[in-house]
This record gives structure tokens, sequence and C-alpha cells, in this order.
């Protein structure tokens, strides 16, 4: 096979792996909202010591974060039924993803000196009140370059749902190949889809980096 | 429910060896892998701390490149790339690279992180005595560094364990995949994914509490701690 890289310079190709690239920016974006969501709760929940719920978030966190992801897209996929391909790797990304922003928020919380909670609650403020105005403003920062790279990870996670069949960058960019497979193209699509999530990748950890110099003026 | 019935247990049951066999073989890569990691990692994680800008150039990029591109595409580029080449490695030295050489760049910083944790003027001191670069860094501040960076590369590990299920993706028979091809078989998905998921949990759980509960000690006798950038 000797097709020139050049082939690929296709409207129609590189409309294809536009069309990959929004499947990984939904997948990505959705599970990244929605596992912050769930995720500081279960984290809260954990960090709370409530006598039934703060072990059953532990059990969950512990059960979710010690197996692979792999495991948990592939048992979306064929274990529960009814769900597009799609949506399985969306809901196990967000299951996943939520069980270590978990751990990320209660370690945020704990480096937080317990006197804060003592002086907040000294002043007549309520449980939820010194949660959401004392304590979590203060963790958060603390949340943040862990965060991210977590965010970081759930992009370049998001390859895996070639794996069940969804046509995200990654799959795109193996579909093309099957038709124009020549050594030259074959490194003309990876070096693509390397550089795709390259950026990607960067310029949430940029934005992450402005956001955090942010909220420290914010603080002062 | 239907989809955990008994019958389908004991056809999982009786299949045992196959299991054994994958898990064999997702230990056996794990170990390998962790293995190149630790040596591609202390290499370039001495690199980045070292004085000259090359050096520490060809850190920068290395992490920056592996830890920006996932893993699967990674895997599937070197599986295709070495054919494209005309050569032709088994899925297990396919994944053993592979990992090895993306948990190298996680355990560069790591390594990274351990050796900035070490004070400078144990550096300066071993110079004076006359040591070089290489026999300072291996006889005086690696040794040192060892102890504070046991806690994120057990992470590492935990995280390698995980990871070294992209060998389904290229059919390399480890645990994953004996559990993805049994049950797509037989179609006895929910026992197969259970089994595997406990395994991987007895693997990974210990482990990770282990570095947990070490990390806390160290912080406790330091009065500080060392994580991974």
């Amino acid at each position: 096979m000797t097709g020139s890289a050049l082939e690929l310079l296709q409207p129609h190709l590189l409309a294809f792996m536009g069309k990959g690239l929004l499947v990984t920016l939904r997948i990505a974006g959705l599970s990244i909202l929605l596992s912050f969501l769930l995720g500081t709760l279960i984290g809260v929940i954990r960090y709370s010591r409530q006598p039934v719920l703060a072990p059953l978030a532990g059990a969950y966190v512990e059960a979710i974060r010690n197996s692979p992801l792999l495991l948990l897209i592939l048992f979306c996929r064929f274990v529960i039924r009814g769900l597009r391909p799609v949506d399985a790797v969306t809901l196990a990304m967000t299951l996943f993803t939520s069980a270590v922003l978990a751990e990320v928020v209660r370690g945020g919380l704990n480096s937080v000196d317990r006197g804060q909670w003592e002086a907040a609650l000294s002043q007549g403020f309520t449980y939820m009140q010194t949660l959401r105005h004392i304590i979590l403003p203060q963790a958060l920062r603390r949340m943040i370059p862990p965060m991210v790279s977590q965010f970081i990870t759930v992009i370049k996670d998001t390859s895996y749902a070639w794996v069940v069949g969804v046509e995200e960058l990654t799959g795109s960019g193996m579909i093309i190949l099957g038709q124009y497979g020549s050594t030259a193209q074959f490194f003309a699509v990876f070096g693509f889809i390397a550089l795709v999530y390259y950026v990607l990748c960067h310029l949430l950890s940029r934005l992450a980096r402005w956001q955090e110099r942010r909220l420290l003026w914010l603080s002062y | 429910m239907d989809r955990f019935a008994w019958f389908k247990w004991q056809a999982l049951l009786a299949d045992w060896e196959l299991f054994a066999g994958g898990l064999a073989r997702t230990l056996t890569t794990s170990a390998c892998a962790l293995g190149l990691a630790l040596l591609v990692g202390t290499i370039l994680g001495v690199l980045g701390t070292a004085p000259w800008r090359v050096a520490r150039a060809v850190n920068r990029v290395y992490v920056d490149l592996i830890q920006n591109t996932p893993l699967v595409t990674q895997v599937m580029f070197l599986f295709y790339a070495l054919a494209h080449w005309k050569l032709y490695l088994s899925t297990f030295a396919i994944g053993v690279i592979g990992l090895g050489i993306y948990h190298g760049a996680y355990i560069a910083e790591v390594v990274r992180a351990g050796i900035q944790s070490v004070h400078r003027g144990q550096l300066e001191a071993a110079f004076s005595q006359g040591f070089t670069y290489v026999q300072a860094m291996r006889y005086i501040v690696l040794p040192q560094a060892a102890y504070v960076v046991l806690p994120p590369l057990t992470n590492q590990a935990v995280s390698l364990i995980k990871n070294s299920s992209i060998l389904a993706i290229i059919s390399g028979w480890d645990l994953m995949h004996t559990g993805d091809s049994w049950s797509a078989e037989t179609g006895y998905y929910g026992p197969a994914y259970v089994l595997v998921w406990a395994i991987y949990f007895l693997l990974c759980f210990p482990l990770a509490t282990w570095a947990r509960r070490l990390e806390e000690r160290i912080a406790r006798t330091r009065g500080g701690e060392v994580k991974p950038a």
C-alpha cells in the first residue's frame, strides 16, 4: 500500500474526524459535569461520618476505584440493557470518575482545619451553612489541581469508548485507516489523533492554572 | 435476577482454569511492565532534576507527550506501527512496552518530586567529598528519595494493574480479555464481570490501602508529604 498522506485531506474525511471529536467532547463533557456533582456529594457524605451513609459511600469509592474503568464500561454496555453504547460509556465514566473525585473532595475537606468548624458553629452557622460558606470555599482551592488532572484523565479515557464500538476520535481514525492504510497515512492519522488529545489536555490544564490563580486573587 | 442465575455461576466455575490463566497473564504483564516503567521512570526522573538543560528538556517532552495522550491510542499505535515495520511482537510484549512507556512518564514525575524532596545540601556534600553526579545520585540522593516515593510508586503499581486491562483491546488474553470473551461466547456477562471485578479488587485494594497508610506515616514523621505532580 503506497497511498500518500495528502489523500487524507478530503472534506468528508475531515468532517468524519470532526464528528468523532464531537462524540469525544460530548462523552468527556457530560462525564466531567455529572461526576463533579455526584463526586462532590459522595465525598461530602464520606467526610460527614454519618453512621450508615458514610460507610456506604466508602464502599462505593473503594469498589470502583480498585477495578479497571474498562470493566465498568463493559458492564454498563452488556449487563445493563436498553442503553445506547454512547450512553453506557458516559454512565460508566461518570460512575468511575465520581469515585475518584469523591476522594479528592474528601481530601480537600480534610485539609481544612477542624477549628474552622468549631468557630463557625459557635457563631450560629448551621451544618450546611458552615459547609457551604466556610469549609468548601477553603477546600476548593486545594481540590483544583487533582481534580483537573482527573478531568484530563477523563478526556484520555474516552478513547475506551471505541472498544464498545462508539465512533469517537480514536474510533473515527481507526475506521479511516480501514480504507487508507498505507504507512504514511497510518502515521498521519495517529499523529493527528494524538495532537487533538494533546491540545485538549493542554487547554484544560492551562485553564485550570488560570482559574487557580484567579481564586488565589479572590481569596485575598 | 436472571442475569445472575445460579447455572451461570456453575458454568463459570467449570471454566475456572481459563480465568486462572487470565489472572496469570495479568500478573506477569503487570510485573514486567512495572519493571520497565521503573527503569524508564527513574532514568527520566533523574534527567528531570539534572543540571543540564538538554536533560531536563528530554524529561519535559517525554512526560508531556505521554501524559497528554491516551494509553488506548498509544497501545493501538504500537500494535499497528510495529506491523507496518514488519516487526511482529506478541501481544504480551506490546502490552509490557506500552504500559512501561506510559507509566514510565508518571513514575518519572514521582521520582523527580522525590529527588527534589531530598535537601540540596546532600548533593553538595557529596560533591565536596569527590562524588561524581551519577555517584551522588546513586549512593546519596536516590536511596533517601526511595522512602518518600514508595507510596506514590505503589499507587502507580495499582494504576498499572488496572491499566493492564488494555491487553483486552489487542486480544492479549489477560483477565479482562478472558472475562470479556468468555461472556461474549456464553452470554453470561453478569457472573463473569463480577468475578473479574473481585479479582482486580483483591489485587488493588490491599496495595492501595497499604500505600495510604504508609503515606500518612511518612507525613507524620517528616511533617511533609510528597505527591506526584
